[in-house]
């Protein structure tokens, strides 16, 4: 049975046992006016009778799923012949490759050798047992459950609790999620990250500086030596994230000073709404904004002055990415602003301040902590942002301060060595996750340090 | 310190002018900035527009074909399947050439035939699989035209510059201005823009397939993190006591809000794909690696939802007996709905705008079909969108352009139903 059709199955008997789970505890007291002898209401009986008929089987059918790959691919590979069974990881998964596709019939199942037609039939017949040992066994959970409670009901047993307690059990649990989330980042990053420092040490990593991560298919190849110095990357990332805070640090500042101490109600009702559409917009929009519109527009510019700028300079996708965080800056110093108490103003208005040396010299300094937080998850922001540089910055990996050069940025990297064709073996792959781990590390500190800061200042004033 | 009043006022004046004039050019710092960024938003839609809008117009030829037996049937023992494979670009370059007799010479029949887009041939390939009846009869035929041809009459390709730089050559310009005049060559309404799937030839592509997948996609997200973040939030704000344990929930939350998308496509490629072995490129995995991204954005709504319903309802409904539990569900819950709901509409819309990490887990493949289910290889509208814009021809920098013009149409509807949700149903104690 079809995954989809069984979970209908199992819906359509948990629903069954929620009726019959609350007509059995109606009828053992009688119905009608004997409800009272009951320990709860019947639908909670129904609802425990539901919930222990869905969800063991459930969870049954997501652990059974989860696995059935790995088994049975496992199990195929313990059945092939030994001139099969005898070769690297790489052709391995070719060859597994080649097996699904004749499954699911991609491919012609005669063209291949007989083998491989082999494994593809036992792979069939494996996989048909998997799904019919999954419906019986998710089925016999269900109908185990059912009967069990359904049984067990009589008007003194405390449905109400029990029913209570799993809703409780499962609210935790979708809670623990976040930890499980951030733990499943760091250890699948962290693994992958240490497979790379095996073949490529840390320091030749963090501190070399060349990068070309093609490496060699033949041992005679040219130019493909394989250097995983990550400097040049962590040069234009911050390169292009300076550009971009360049951009949206005074702007997006100046404009939440003007609309917060300076603009009229209905000019700011209308601005505000404005500005924060640029927050709404896809990145992958301002990374074709920046490769067709901005880029070819400073390409022209810069040949106007006699300057040359690369069609894929660190300053369009600079630019294009402060334009992005514009709105997130002003929003957060909009805050800040605002939450300075009046007082202080007041306070200085009555020393003979003007209102920009009022803004200047007290709210910006009241404010400053608050300001200073949310230009650091701006930055964070600007280092993990992937589309716009993608799009728009280059491949080549520079080592240049110039700004009208192509640089590349690690999320570049991370998305041109992972898209496409991969092994999960080569240093190739493998440095994606090497960088992802920097990028984890770095905007964790950030963040961490960014929400300490705007947390301690929001107390302040509270 | 022993200066006389007259001689501070004296001062003061002096400066006042410095300081009036310090005052107003802060003052146009603050509005500069403003109408800079109101000029960005205008130069990016406006580009947007200007490349776009003119991609729901198409270029259309009404040429008249004949399903000529000797052509398709030559030994008239032709199957089903032998039919489906015929030669039907031959019957297309025939039509054409009927159309303009004087073309002699392959060079030229092959220009003439460039015209026409290839899906010419597909269409009548179609249509005679549905009506074997067709066989030996001439009908005629409203057929795509080129993208070079539909640039052109776009007025996106320049006439004037000389014939070796220009993607039309003189010849073609002479027959389309002949085909414009009869009226068989016009621009009409690009249906195919939005019931089609992806395509090499830009004339053909659509978008239907990757608004399939995104709907696919998006469904899988919202089934998995609508409820998870309810639940999680509600457990955080209503059952949890303040310890460590949920204080390190707390933090993991707000920063799992801040971490780079991407660095969630990281996880999924190596959990969902590796290790349990889940299709490359299916909706079912884009769900998963989007619930993950957007479940933090949820539940932060969520509990500032459950956070603004006042005590008082709560003590109320314990006070009339109620369990937690049903306080929760029969009292808390509903009030908070709709902020919950704003909430999770805002993180959906930050789902479909959502790119990196899809590249990640393979939706970034070419995939012509429209996907038929959760574990067909599908690509989402935001990587369409990757994707045409990095191919080189020229027609697709329109159609990118207004498949953004279609995701954003799609974003404001969103955040449209947030805001008017919010209006109306939000209460304020």
């Amino acid at each position: 049975m079809s995954t989809s059709a069984l979970l209908l199955v199992l819906a359509a008997l948990a629903t069954f046992a929620y009726w019959s789970g609350k007509q059995r505890s109606l009828k053992l007291v009688g119905g009608g006016r004997g409800i009272r002898r009951l320990h709860s209401l019947p639908s909670y009986y129904g609802l425990l009778t539901a919930l222990w008929c869905g969800l063991p089987a459930l969870l049954i059918m997501g652990l059974w799923l989860m696995l059935q790959d790995t088994v049975i691919t496992a199990l195929v590979k313990s059945h092939l012949p030994a001139a099969l069974s005898h070769q690297n990881a790489g052709q391995m998964g070719l060859l597994f490759n080649d097996i699904k596709n004749i499954v699911l019939g991609n491919i012609p199942a005669d063209g291949a050798r007989a083998e491989v037609r082999a494994a593809a039939l036992d792979y069939q017949r494996l996989r048909g047992i998997a799904s019919l040992s999954l419906t019986g066994l998710v089925l016999a959970a269900a109908v185990a459950g059912l009967a069990l409670v359904r049984a067990r009901i009589h008007p003194e047993l405390r449905a109400r609790n029990a029913v209570e307690k799993i809703v409780e059990f499962l609210l935790l649990g979708s809670s623990m999620l976040a930890i499980f989330v951030t733990l499943g980042i760091v250890l699948s990053v962290l693994y992958e990250s240490l497979r790379f420092f095996n073949a490529v040490s840390v320091q030749e990593f963090l501190l070399g500086l060349t990068w070309s991560p093609q490496t060699a298919l033949r041992a005679d190849q040219v130019g493909s030596s394989g250097a995983f110095g990550a400097v040049p990357l962590f040069l234009g990332t911050v390169m292009i994230s300076g550009i971009a805070m360049v951009v949206a640090v005074p702007v997006g500042l100046f404009s939440a000073i003007y609309l917060a101490e300076y603009a009229n109600r209905g000019f700011r009702a209308w601005v505000k709404p404005v500005l924060e559409i640029l927050a709404g917009i896809p990145t992958v929009v301002y990374g074709f904004f920046a490769a067709l519109t901005v880029g070819p527009l400073l390409r022209q510019f810069g040949e106007h002055i006699g300057l040359h700028v690369a069609s894929e300079s660190a300053l369009a996708a600079g630019l294009v990415m402060g334009i992005m965080i514009i709105p997130f800056i002003s929003s957060l110093a909009d805050d800040m602003i605002t939450a300075v108490p009046q007082s202080l103003r007041d306070g200085a208005y009555a020393l003979g301040a003007t209102r920009s040396e009022t803004i200047r010299n007290v709210v910006l300094r009241a404010a400053l902590p608050g300001i200073v937080g949310g230009v650091l998850l701006a930055i964070s922001r600007a280092i993990g942002e992937t589309m716009i540089v993608v799009m728009a910055a280059g491949l080549a990996a520079n080592l240049t301060g110039n700004p009208l050069e192509a640089v590349t940025t690690v999320t570049v990297q991370i998305v041109t060595l992972l898209t496409g064709d991969q092994e999960f073996d080569s240093p190739k792959t493998l440095a994606a996750f090497a960088l992802g781990l920097v990028l984890f590390l770095v905007t964790l500190v950030l963040n961490v340090v960014a929400l300490q800061v705007v947390r301690k200042y929001r107390e302040q004033y509270e | 310190m022993n200066r006389s009043v007259a001689e501070t006022r004296e001062r003061v004046e002096k400066s006042l002018k410095r300081r009036r004039w310090a005052e107003l050019r802060f003052k146009t710092y603050g509005l500069c900035a403003v109408l800079l960024g109101l000029s960005f938003v205008v130069l990016l839609f406006g580009s947007l527009i200007a490349q776009g809008w003119s991609a729901f117009r198409q270029a259309y030829v009404v040429i008249e074909v004949h399903y000529d037996p000797a052509v398709l049937n030559p030994e008239g023992t032709a199957t089903a399947d032998d039919l489906a494979v015929a030669d039907y670009a031959a019957l297309v370059r025939t039509s054409l050439k009927t159309r303009f007799p004087d073309v002699e010479g392959r060079a030229a029949t092959k220009q003439l035939a460039a015209l026409v887009s290839n899906s010419a041939a597909q269409t009548m390939q179609k249509r005679l699989a549905e009506d074997p009846k067709r066989m030996g009869q001439r009908e005629t035929l409203r057929v795509l035209a080129s993208d070079k041809v539909d640039q052109l009459l776009k007025g996106r390709i320049d006439r004037t510059v000389p014939e070796a730089d220009r993607a039309v050559s003189d010849q073609q310009l002479a027959w389309i201005d002949a085909l414009v005049k009869d009226g068989s060559l016009s621009l009409a309404f690009n249906k195919g823009f939005f019931t089609q799937g992806d395509s090499r030839e830009p004339e053909q592509a659509g978008v239907w397939g990757a608004v399939v997948g995104t709907l696919y996609t998006l469904a899988m997200t919202l089934a998995l993190s609508f409820p998870i973040a309810v639940a999680a939030a509600i457990y955080l704000e209503e059952f949890a006591r303040r310890n460590r344990w949920t204080d390190l929930i707390e933090v993991n939350i707000n920063n799992l809000a801040a971490v780079p998308s991407i660095v969630f496509g990281l996880l999924g490629l190596a959990v969902f794909l590796n290790i349990f072995g889940m299709p490359r490129s299916a909706p079912l995995v884009g769900g998963l690696v989007l619930t993950l991204l957007t479940l933090p954005t949820i539940i932060i709504a969520s509990r500032a939802a459950l956070k603004a319903v006042p005590p008082s309802i709560r003590e109320a409904a314990l006070g009339m007996g109620a369990s937690k539990v049903q306080m929760v569900t029969h009292h808390v819950l509903p009030l908070a709905m709709p902020g919950i709901l704003t909430g999770t509409i805002i993180g959906m819309a930050r789902a479909l705008g959502e790119t990196a990490p899809l590249l990640m887990i393979g939706m970034v493949a070419f995939i012509v079909d429209v996907p038929k289910g959760l574990t067909d290889p599908a690509t989402v509208l935001p990587v369409q969108i990757f994707l045409w814009a990095d191919s080189p021809e020229r027609a697709f920098i329109e159609r990118t352009s207004a498949a953004i013009l279609v995701l954003l149409l799609f974003l404001v509807v969103m955040n449209a139903t947030a805001v008017i949700l919010r209006n109306r149903f939000e209460r304020r104690w």
